[in-house]
């Protein structure tokens, strides 16, 4: 079976400065996949070059086609959802608007939609009418995974979700993206900082180091890799 | 979960309400001072009546130039002559030997088509250079349209039918002219249809995430671009319907027919915090009402001093709440 | 620093090649030289936005007219006088206008614009109504373009040094980052209101020989909005943050209207304002950054080829 998301030599760049060097990544369906890396390494560019916020290079391929020349709101619409780093909710928009907003590309009725989110995030209910900007941490990452649970995406990119969150709530939100993987088949490719939650959730991961893949493998074996150990996880 | 949340996170919830509470308190006061007015005095109510269709008519345009700044962070300083051009769209049609509701409706047409394609032809290429560009853009755009007009009807003074006929309406020894109820009505129906607009449909819902984080809205989906454009044609739809109310206020139709509405639209949009769409109405209806009165009952105000004086109270209001009565104050990014 | 004193040059020598009314033409050109270069200093160095700096010109062109109708002051003096009683008004615009910023500052400042011209409205006895103030004495194409531009020249080289040094720094510091201005010892409130006061003063002496190039006529009709627009349309074809374009804002909105005027085709003055329009709108598409930009530009493209 062919990949749901293949990189092949991409290279992306911010005005004169290069961020990526020919990256080279494939993601199965089913699949959640760790990218890992310090700071600068490229992550977060790889999440951009393939929901198409950055201008990139090279191939990206989803579900077998080519994305390389749509913007960001027709990859959004092709099925790809992407959190930002810093969530990306409408700080100004009630909660349900922002869940409204995920199913927005959709022309039919959002009814199961809220429905099945509401299984996974109850509590979701209680504020439908609080602006987005009132709530905790903690609860706009989780409103940005309901928001993009809503777009009923084939793959979900997910940017740094343990940013500014306490340890407990980290792991909180890695159960609900490993539940929804697990339940619904939903493809995740998540970036981030945290080393040692990352290669749990993960079944293959990837580690970034200026521009480049660096080292790649099944989680396990990785997680056993020497400079990973040391550089990553603090062992 | 969340108890979990609300235990662990400390961070001050911050909070987007607008209007903060000594606001909410001087509109009320002044609100019943006005009721005391009307009631005691004839005079006094018909000129309340006459400054609210002033005023409905200072908030539309107002209400258009929120719209384009929370959507461009620009102020459309052609707005007015956009709507000015819009009239006399309208006086052409009519002349054609269309009835004035049909010219109404087929200018409001014509007035958003007109503001996508201004959007699309000349402010998109500029957007993500500078604001002073856009401005200056739109600055440009102020004299080309007001050339445009002059060319072609020239600066003579034209005559329209009054929509609303000239009738009055006596009550209880106060006479209401039918044209401010008219104007009033047609500027309720706008603000409350294009509240259901953003408020209730997804157009409206991609248009309000476009403006506020525009970033964010094209990961979901939401065509930038496109939304910016209809934010422009709406403005223009606003402004068109401001400036067929203000034509038969004014009597004439002539070149200059905006410029000074532009102005008040101006300082509403302002008083109002220029984000805050209730801002505008509110701060167009108490413009409009405020210079009436004062202009009835304060004898040094003569209408050369209208304008200095409607400044003067903005630039009073500015110092103390700097970015207007209904705006929040935003925390400066260092 | 070549171009400079090459301009400085052609300038010198224009007046000999030109007749009467062009020489008048070419006055108005520094007239808008000397407004757009102090807008430049407030927008373009200290960040701090003002579309009404034609309030300005209209106060220092009453200055010269009151003071030569009244007193009959030499003119040079009533100019200097221009330049000192709008630099405390902009002193005193400045105050408020600290707790002012961007659109907030921008729409104060037309406010500004609109209201200065009413006054003469309202105090007719001393400023003579919508009549105006005749000054006492009229000049010569060739004394307006002399003095005129004597006076640009010697502005420039004021705005110059001053941007050069201690509070040019401080000016820019501040435009870029009031936060970092501030914690590095740059006294905010100090040097806004300067900049405002400095700006104004120029636009004061703008003021000045606008007045006696319309033969010495102040009247609160030529004070309006479009002036307060023009000197801003100026300042973004000249390019903001740099001297460099000045002269190119200068000439577009002082000679433009004039010459597409006498064009064939567009001959009515409402032609004229189609074409200043579209000319407008279509410099700031191709050119965002104004005259000043392009230089930078053209090193850019020549590097790469």
């Amino acid at each position: 079976m062919a990949p749901l998301l293949e990189l092949h030599g991409v290279t992306a760049r911010y005005g004169q400065v290069h961020a990526l060097h020919g990256v080279s990544l494939t993601v199965d369906e089913g699949q959640v996949v760790a990218v890992l890396g310090a700071n600068g390494a490229g992550k977060t560019t790889t999440l951009r070059a393939v929901s198409g916020t950055v201008r990139r290079d090279g191939e990206i391929r989803f579900d077998g086609r080519p994305l390389g020349r749509h913007g960001p709101e027709t990859v959004a619409r092709l099925g790809i959802a992407h959190v930002p780093e810093g969530r990306g909710t409408f700080a100004e928009l009630t909660v349900w608007d922002n869940l409204r907003l995920g199913g927005y590309t959709r022309r039919t009725s959002l009814k199961d939609d809220f429905a099945r989110v509401l299984e996974y995030f109850p509590w979701l209910e209680e504020r439908r009418s609080q602006q987005a900007g009132t709530l905790s941490g903690g609860e706009q990452q989780m409103l940005a995974l309901a928001r993009a649970f809503m777009q009923r995406p084939r793959l979900l990119l997910l940017d740094e979700p343990s940013l500014g969150l306490a340890p407990l709530l980290v792991t909180e939100v890695f159960r609900i993206v490993k539940e929804l993987n697990e339940t619904t088949g939903l493809t995740v490719l998540v970036v981030e900082q945290n080393a040692h939650i990352a290669l749990q959730a993960a079944q293959t991961a990837y580690v970034l180091e200026v521009g480049r893949v660096a080292l790649s493998g099944p989680s396990a074996e990785l997680r056993e890799h020497e400079s990973v150990r040391r550089s990553y996880l603090g062992y | 979960m969340v108890e979990l949340a609300r235990r662990i996170d400390l961070r001050p919830h911050r909070t987007y309400a607008g209007v903060s509470l000594p606001v909410i308190l001087g509109l009320f006061a002044a609100c019943v001072f006005l009721a005391g007015g009307c009631l005691s005095s004839g005079i006094f109510a018909q000129q309340t009546v006459a400054g609210l269709a002033q005023g409905a008519v200072y908030a539309s345009l107002a209400l258009a130039l929120v719209l384009i700044y929370r959507a461009t962070e620009v102020i459309n300083f052609a707005q007015g002559e956009m709507a000015m051009a819009s009239v006399y769209i309208a006086y052409q049609l009519i002349q054609w030997g269309f009835s004035y509701w049909e010219a109404f409706v087929v200018t409001l047409a014509v007035a958003f088509v007109l503001g996508v394609v201004i959007q699309v032809a000349v402010i998109r290429p500029v957007q993500h250079t500078s604001v002073i560009a856009v401005v200056i853009v739109t600055v440009g755009l102020f004299i080309l349209i007001d050339g445009l007009v002059n060319w072609k009807w020239g600066g003579a003074i034209r005559f329209m039918p009054a929509p609303f006929g000239q009738k009055v309406y006596h009550a209880g020894g106060v006479a209401f002219a039918r044209q401010d109820l008219g104007t009033m009505a047609v500027t309720v129906v706008s603000v409350v249809l294009l509240w259901f607009l953003f408020q209730f449909t997804k157009l409206g819902l991609g248009m309000r995430a476009a403006a506020l984080r525009p970033a964010a809205a094209t990961l979901v989906g939401v065509r930038v671009e496109v939304m910016l454009a209809i934010g422009w044609g709406l403005a223009a739809v606003l402004g068109a319907v401001a400036g067929l109310m203000a034509e038969p206020a004014q009597f004439v139709l002539q070149p200059t027919l905006m410029q000074s509405v532009l102005l008040y639209a101006f300082a509403a949009a302002v008083l109002g915090g220029l984000e805050s769409p209730a801002g505008a109405v509110v701060g167009g209806l108490a413009l409009g009402v405020f210079l009436n009165l004062v202009g009835q009952y304060v004898h040094f105000i003569t209408s050369e001093l209208r304008q200095p004086f409607a400044f003067a109270v903005l630039l009073a209001v500015l110092l103390v709440k700097p970015t207007g009565l209904f705006g929040r104050s935003r925390v400066r990014k260092v | 620093m070549g171009a400079v004193a090459g301009t400085a040059v052609v300038l010198a020598l224009l007046p000999f090649a030109l007749s009467g009314y062009h020489q008048a033409l070419a006055a108005k050109a520094g007239t808008f030289f000397i407004a757009i270069l102090g807008l430049n200093i407030l927008i373009g160095y200290s960040g701090q936005i003002s579309i009404g700096h034609g309030a300005f010109m209209a106060i220092g062109g009453y200055t010269t007219a009151v003071l030569s109708r009244d007193h009959h002051t030499n003119l040079v003096l009533t100019m200097l006088a221009a330049f000192a009683i709008c630099f405390v008004c902009g002193l005193l615009v400045g105050l408020p206008a600290l707790r002012l910023s961007g659109v907030y500052l921008a729409l104060a400042t037309f406010a500004l614009a609109v209201s200065v011209p009413q006054f003469p409205l309202k105090f007719s006895k001393y400023l003579g109504g919508s009549g105006g103030v005749q000054s006492a004495r009229t000049v010569s194409p060739l004394w307006l373009y002399g003095v005129g531009w004597s006076a640009a020249a010697i502005l420039f080289v004021l705005a110059w040094l001053i941007l050069r040094g201690r509070t040019g720094r401080a000016f820019r510091a501040i435009r870029d980052s009031e936060v970092a201005a501030t914690s590095s010892g740059v006294e905010l409130p100090v040097y806004k209101t300067l900049a405002f006061g400095i700006s104004a003063a120029f636009a004061g002496v703008a003021g000045s020989l606008f007045v006696l190039g319309t033969n010495g006529f102040a009247q609160p009709s030529e004070f309006g909005v479009i002036l307060s627009l023009q000197i801003l349309i100026g300042a973004a074809v000249a390019g903001l943050g740099s001297l460099g374009g000045v002269i190119v804002g200068a000439v577009f909105v002082g000679l433009l209207p004039e010459i597409s005027s006498s064009v064939p085709l567009i001959g009515s003055s409402h032609g004229q304002d189609v074409v200043f329009g579209l000319l407008v709108i279509l410099i700031m598409l191709l050119l965002p950054t104004g005259a000043a930009g392009l230089v930078p530009r053209l090193r850019r493209l020549r590097a790469r080829a």
